[in-house]
């Protein structure tokens, strides 16, 4: 029983905060392949931006002696996201947008992106240096413990704070995009143009409008996404662009474009990792008197310093088996 | 001034130009019917007047508005409407939400422009939660036509409506466009079954190279030898 | 070539010149000499991109391919591995892979219709998972072995010529691979893999402590070519000339090795053969019509760019002689390749050659250059009472960084074909 309550631990709970910030991350991706039908390789520095904005927001509160119940990196969060929201639509105009006005063909757009988060690192470095930095320097992380009253259990099932708060808020910031997928009329006119930009174009939406949207919202869901990455894990500058492969991941295969898909793959990448570095001999330490003894005491599938091949994997499966995603049904 | 003008329009995709001065004029009671052998340009005519494609010469009047070289999303409000010849629906969205964009430009309350269009299309009711991927070719072009009713246009343009439907069906569309016609929606269409088209078209163009070779109406066109050896297959 | 061309090149010269007196000869030769395998390595992505339009963002980790199989191959032989248990062991752990591999090449005969084909794909995970288990079983046990009795496996003690040879050969079996998987399907696809393998190898190579000594790093690599001991061994009591010559050796090698490479390149893409690969490149559906399969030429060139790659990156490491997987960084061993090519011209050889050099050159004395550029900032700041810029130093290598990302977006959006743009002749 201790060992089911470590495996809960290790693996659901540490899973699903993982697959929460994936899931966040690759839905920017895949809405703004969907709209501007290019793979975004600024999206993980564009995430570490927002934590850093969110990072700053702080120390702006703190300096004014605002006081918060909950993590103040959690609280400022809506501000952080206007201002990557800002951020993104400005990055758009100055370096996307003159480029598809003179119609380049979608590489273009995807080697500019590449130009972007150079950029981006370079600023974020500029201004924040490379160390480490942790949004509980002035703040106690909680941690929350589960006894289970069974009898002869020790161990606690275990959420931080920063846990419980990445998981809610992803499942809220989900429950919203869909809501505004399938019911508000611009959130309607991205799936039209994601599904078929020129008749889209040509039912009289302005795909200017929804282009601005698509970054609004990819710009806020990735400050979402760092600065909950960075109250669960630390805050550096390369805290993004290391899991812009499972990112990228998730979005193959939900199946590029889709949204609903996007959240799927994030989890899915999510737990896979977890559970493929998770040693399996650890549940089977109960029934240790019954085993062989050439089993060996590390049964974890891949060592975790490889942890970032399972994205890998996951990401040439899918291209080798269903390169349109593993997920059919509704688009964007 | 009739609701639509075209003046000696020029244009193309930016190399040479495939429209050499079109001309042609539409109202609001007209069914105009365009045909010509593949390539004349009468698809081009259409995207040109819908602002897909650079007009380079003359004009093109709308409502008394000069449109030449505007965007869908300023032509739609002042009531023009565009069916294109393929790709035409939105696959990934519901019957009842393609009808929702073609709307999209509307803020008032849409639903009895939907009960006009379900009407005017009856299978289209019962799919309206269905994926318009989902549909026979003949339902998209349905789903393709409700859409672009739902913008409450003047004047509707559509390419190709029967392309590739059953003659049965090709019928029913082509009565179809005429119901949309007397409930007092200009017509404008490219059409391959040009005899069938323009028994019921009030105004005929036969469109060559680039440019109008005969323009008459539908009887008009019907009867003369020439055009009907030329273009209408003897 | 165009006059403006041969005066480009002519600038670059007198730039290097002028290096040569501010900097001092041998050091402008060491940056000569790595300049040429960037050379190479451009070439190689000049190859891949501008040829034929593949996004390949994983540069890196053909670079570090190279160096690694320079290491293998030319290191001198390790007798403590050799002579322990480790040798069989490894054997064994090879044909465990071997097995393995036919288990999951038995099960893909499995024809896909018929009354086989539901449980194909079960069988197929199912033959992966066993090839897996049964590979890791060997292969843990001998890396265990290994670097306990050995430390790592050493090398072959070949020329570093074969290494540099194995190093290109390595690369492009990676790179069919990946081409493989991707080619043929949108290029986002094929930018997502490469970036995902660059950093799988770096993984590796990290942590194949066995292999690769990982982190503790392996050296002295050889050289093709004397080193400056060996030169001042053979009696030039000149320490700076014998440094001089021996560089000069290298650069020598390494120039050959361009001068043969870039003559082949030419001619092929001035032949049917790159007239073919523009064709895919400008108008994929329509050498697709013409019957000429474009996925197969596609992958032929995506492996030929990978070899130079793998070269070029066998060269950097031997040069400095010393394989250390933490000093590999995307920035510097990827973006900067796709700046050279970019600013340089793709689709044109000489764009690559030209571009390779000059931001090479750039990028190296912008280092300091930043450094003095942030100093006096920082002076300013002091002067006006805003108090001096901290951590000046890493602050001014990282707006290099910046500089780097601009001069991409820049060059996209008013210079998109480079300096020497590509000029195809119409008149064959
Ligand atoms: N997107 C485009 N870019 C460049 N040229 C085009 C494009 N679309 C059509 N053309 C060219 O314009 C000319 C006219 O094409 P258009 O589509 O108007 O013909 P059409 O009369 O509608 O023929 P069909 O009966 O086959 O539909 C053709 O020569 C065609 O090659
Ligand atoms: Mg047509």
């Amino acid at each position: 029983m201790n060992e089911l309550i470590f495996f809960v631990n290790k693996v659901l709970i540490s899973g699903a905060t993982l697959g929460s910030v994936y899931a966040l991350g690759a839905v920017g991706v895949t809405l703004i392949f969907g709209i501007l039908r290019f793979a975004h390789f600024a999206h993980g520095d564009m995430m570490t931006l927002g934590a850093f904005v969110a990072f700053m927001l702080v120390a702006v509160f703190q300096s004014l002696g605002i006081q918060t119940p909950l993590p103040t990196g959690f609280i400022v969060l809506p501000f952080a996201m206007a201002i990557t929201a800002g951020l993104a639509l400005g990055i758009d105009r100055g370096f996307y947008q003159p480029l598809r006005a003179k119609g380049v063909k979608t590489v273009t757009l995807l080697i500019a992106s590449v130009g972007v988060t150079l950029m981006m690192q370079g600023v974020i470095r500029l201004f924040a240096g490379t160390g480490t930095r942790s949004f509980f320097e002035n703040e106690t992380k909680d941690l929350y413990r589960f006894k289970l009253p069974i009898e002869g259990v020790r161990r606690s099932i275990n959420f931080s704070e920063p846990q419980i708060l990445v998981i809610v808020t992803t499942v809220i910031a989900v429950i919203a995009l869909h809501f505004f997928l399938t019911r508000s009329r611009l959130g309607k006119g991205m799936r039209a143009m994601a599904d078929n930009p020129s008749l889209a174009q040509v039912s009289g939406i302005n795909t200017a409008a929804v282009v601005r949207a698509t970054w609004i919202i990819a710009g806020s869901l990735a400050a979402m996404a760092g600065t909950l990455l960075a109250l669960d894990v630390i805050l550096k500058p390369d805290l993004a662009f290391n899991i812009l492969l499972p990112i990228f991941a998730a979005a193959v295969v939900g199946g590029l474009g889709h949204s609903y898909g996007a959240i799927a793959g994030g989890f899915l990448i999510g737990f896979a990792e977890t559970m493929s570095v998770f040693n399996w001999a650890v549940l089977l330490r109960p029934f240790k008197a019954g085993l062989p003894d050439w089993l060996p005491n590390d049964l974890s599938i891949v060592p975790s310093e490889y942890k970032l091949t399972v994205a890998f994997v996951i990401l040439v499966l899918v291209l080798l088996v269903r390169p349109q995603g593993i997920f059919k049904g509704a688009s964007t | 001034m009739s609701l639509l003008e075209v003046k000696d329009v020029e244009g193309g995709y930016g190399g040479a130009p495939i429209l050499n001065g079109v001309n042609m004029a539409i109202d609001r009671e007209d069914i105009g019917v365009i045909v010509g052998p593949n390539g004349a340009g009468k698809s081009t005519t259409l995207k040109a007047i819908f602002g897909l494609l650079e007009v380079t010469a003359g004009s093109i009047v709308m409502d008394g508005h000069e449109v030449a070289n505007q965007l869908p999303d300023k032509l739609v409000p002042l009531g023009l409407s565009f069916v294109p010849q393929e790709f035409n629906v939105f696959t990934e969205m519901t019957v009842h939400e393609n009808l929702e964009m073609g709307a999209y430009i509307r803020n008032d309350d849409i639903s009895d422009t939907l009960d006009y269009v379900y009407e005017m299309f009856p299978p289209l009711k019962d799919k309206r939660k269905q994926n318009a991927g989902e549909l026979s070719g003949g339902q998209r072009q349905m789903v393709a036509m409700g859409r672009a009713l739902m913008s409450q246009p003047k004047l509707l343009l559509l390419d190709e409506p029967s392309a590739g439907l059953s003659p049965r069906y090709m019928m029913e569309i082509f009565e179809t466009v005429v119901n949309v016609n007397k409930s007092g929606v200009g017509i404008l269409m490219v059409e391959q079954n040009a005899r069938q088209a323009l028994e019921f078209a009030t105004k005929g163009f036969v469109l060559a190279g680039g440019n109008n070779r005969y323009t008459g109406t539908g009887r008009e066109l019907l009867d003369d030898p020439e055009v009907a050896q030329s273009f209408l297959g003897g | 070539m165009i006059r403006r061309d041969a005066i480009l090149f002519a600038g670059l010269g007198v730039l290097i010149l002028a290096l040569a007196v501010w900097l001092k000869v041998p050091t402008t030769i060491q940056l000569l000499v790595t300049a040429s395998a960037y050379a190479l390595i451009a070439l190689g992505l000049n190859v891949q991109w501008g040829y034929a339009g593949l996004f390949n963002v994983g540069v890196m980790g053909f670079l570090m391919v190279g160096g690694a199989s320079v290491v293998f191959v030319s290191y001198p032989l390790n007798d403590a591995f050799w002579s322990s248990d480790g040798p069989f062991m490894l054997l064994k752990a090879i044909i465990a892979a071997i097995a393995g591999g036919l288990l999951i090449w038995g099960v893909t005969r499995i024809p896909k219709t018929g009354s086989l084909k539901k449980v194909r794909g079960f069988l197929l995970v199912v033959a992966w998972a066993v090839a897996y288990v049964v590979y890791r079983s060997q292969i843990d046990p001998a890396a265990v072995l290994i670097e306990e009795k050995a430390g790592f496996v050493g090398g072959l003690g070949l020329h570093p010529l074969f290494g540099w040879a194995a190093g290109g050969v390595m690369a492009g079996i990676i790179a069919y691979v990946i081409g493989k998987i991707c080619l043929g399907l949108r290029s986002d696809y094929l930018a997502i893999a490469t970036i995902g393998i660059s950093e799988i190898i770096r993984a590796l190579i990290k942590n194949m402590d066995w292999l690769t000594r990982g982190t503790l790093t392996v050296s002295p690599i050889p050289w093709p070519t004397p080193l400056p001991a060996d030169i001042a061994a053979a009696g030039m009591d000149d320490a700076t000339m014998s440094v001089i010559l021996a560089r000069s050796g290298f650069l020598a090698v390494t120039v050959i090795l361009i001068a043969v490479i870039f003559f082949f390149l030419q001619r092929a893409y001035n032949g049917p053969w790159g007239r073919m690969m523009r064709a895919i490149r400008d108008n994929h559906v329509a050498a697709g019509a013409i019957g000429k399969n474009v996925t197969k030429r596609e992958l032929e060139i995506f492996v030929l760019g990978a070899i130079l790659m793998g070269i070029g990156g066998a060269i950097l490491a031997t040069y400095v002689q010393i394989l250390d997987p933490s000093g590999y960084q995307p920035i510097n061993h990827t973006f900067i390749v796709w700046v050279m090519i970019i600013v340089g011209g793709a689709g044109n050889n000489w764009g690559a050659l030209f571009g390779a050099v000059f931001i090479y050159i750039v990028w190296t004395i912008s280092e300091p250059a930043s450094l003095v550029l942030f100093s006096m900032i920082s002076d300013l700041s002091e002067g006006a009472g805003i108090g001096a810029i901290p951590d000046i130093e890493s602050r001014a290598l990282q707006m290099r960084v910046f500089v780097l990302g601009l001069v991409i977006t820049f060059a996209l959006r008013y210079a998109p074909q480079g300096m020497i743009p590509e000029r195809v002749r119409t008149d064959d």
